[in-house]
């Protein structure tokens, strides 16, 4: 029946003419949700703690490689915190950018070392470099929990008020660095809100 | 010879729960264990994301299966232990979500898309209803596509 109508149509009254783009409609609202759902990265968690005071605690250093990390370390200035361990492979991607930014002397980069074996630690900083200043042994991960920390390496940006202003999940690649976490720490040299 | 074997096959038979044990060490009041092993499941493990920690082999899920049972164990309740958790991980590890601003629209959409199909389908069935009236209305044939329908109709064309 409604052949017999499209063979004759009536110009004053087309019947639903947006049932024909209903299709075309469709199309484009799922393309746009599966277009936004590319760029998202569901295996970052967002951290619960930006904004917050760092999680009290008191590491102790590696053996014979002083000094520990603790809370307070963190206060008077703008720093970062890798976590790293070096039983993580993706940990050694990133490593020569902090040993950069030690080169450099951009801004303080703290370790807390994750359920790793200290030998193994201090072996893997004697291979690759040790761009830290200060080092936590968190040999039982308990620290890292309170971080919320859950798949290493993780870096925090700490601002001088001893908050966690940013979290980067996974290796920092350079273009993180230079998008992200340089201009998220100048604008906290600045007292500005960072962006990241 | 025979009861060294039986003795080292009731070693190996014996071996994997002693080792489940070690890993995975239950808490000795059942209650208390019952209330841990209840609140393991209601939390997702960060590692593997759609797994809950108790089915998680992951280290961290066994980190966290741990801390859930000290903190049980220390007389927190089971509102407080799961806080503990959620305030270093938020509200991604809870399977789940707590209702609030944001998670809102998660809770209401499978109602708001039920409504929608209850209306496209009464609207569908509305259209229907109303199609014969548009028959009614629709241009009568000429007398020559009479003639034509009359001549397919009696399988005379061709």
């Amino acid at each position: 029946m409604s052949e017999v109508s499209q063979r004759e149509p009536d110009p004053a009254a087309p019947r639903r003419p947006w049932l024909r783009l209903l299709p075309l409609l469709l199309a484009m609202a799922i393309g746009a949700f599966l277009f936004v759902g590319l760029g998202l990265k569901p295996k970052e968690i967002p951290s619960a703690l930006i904004g917050k005071a760092v999680p009290a605690f008191d590491l102790p250093a590696l053996p014979e490689r002083p000094p520990g990390l603790k809370s307070a370390d963190l206060q008077g200035q703008v720093s970062l915190v890798n976590v790293f361990a070096s039983w993580c492979l993706s940990c050694r991607v990133e490593h020569p950018l902090f040993m950069n930014l030690k080169a450099l002397d951009v801004v303080p980069v703290h370790g807390l070392n994750y359920k790793d074996e200290p030998q193994a630690a201090l072996a893997w900083l004697d291979r690759y470099g040790d761009p830290y200043q200060r080092i936590g042994a968190d040999r039982k991960g308990r620290v890292g929990i309170d971080w919320g920390v859950y798949g290493v390496p993780e870096t925090f940006l700490i601002n001088a008020q001893g908050r966690i202003a940013c979290k980067h999940i996974g290796p920092v690649s350079d273009s993180d660095l230079q998008d992200k976490l340089l201009p998220a720490i100048e604008a906290l040299r600045q007292g500005k809100e960072p962006k990241c | 010879m025979l009861r060294a074997s039986l003795v080292a096959l009731a070693l190996i038979l014996l071996a994997p729960s002693a080792w489940a044990v070690a890993v995975d060490k239950p808490l000795a009041d059942p209650a208390l264990e019952a209330r841990a092993r209840a609140i393991h499941k209601q939390l997702r493990c960060l590692v593997c994301q759609n797994q809950s920690i108790e089915d998680s082999n992951a280290d961290l899920a066994r980190d966290l299966r741990l801390l859930v049972r000290e903190r049980i164990a220390a007389g927190d309740s089971d509102a407080a232990a799961i806080g503990y958790i959620v305030e270093r991980y938020g509200d991604w590890v809870l399977l789940k979500p707590p209702v609030k601003g944001g998670t809102v629209m998660l809770w209401l959409a499978p109602l708001l898309f039920l409504a929608l199909a209850v209306l496209l389908t009464v609207l569908w069935y509305r259209g229907r209803q109303a199609q014969p009236a548009t028959a009614a209305t629709a241009t009568p044939l000429d007398d020559d596509e009479q003639a034509r329908l009359r001549k397919l109709l009696d399988g005379d064309e061709r």
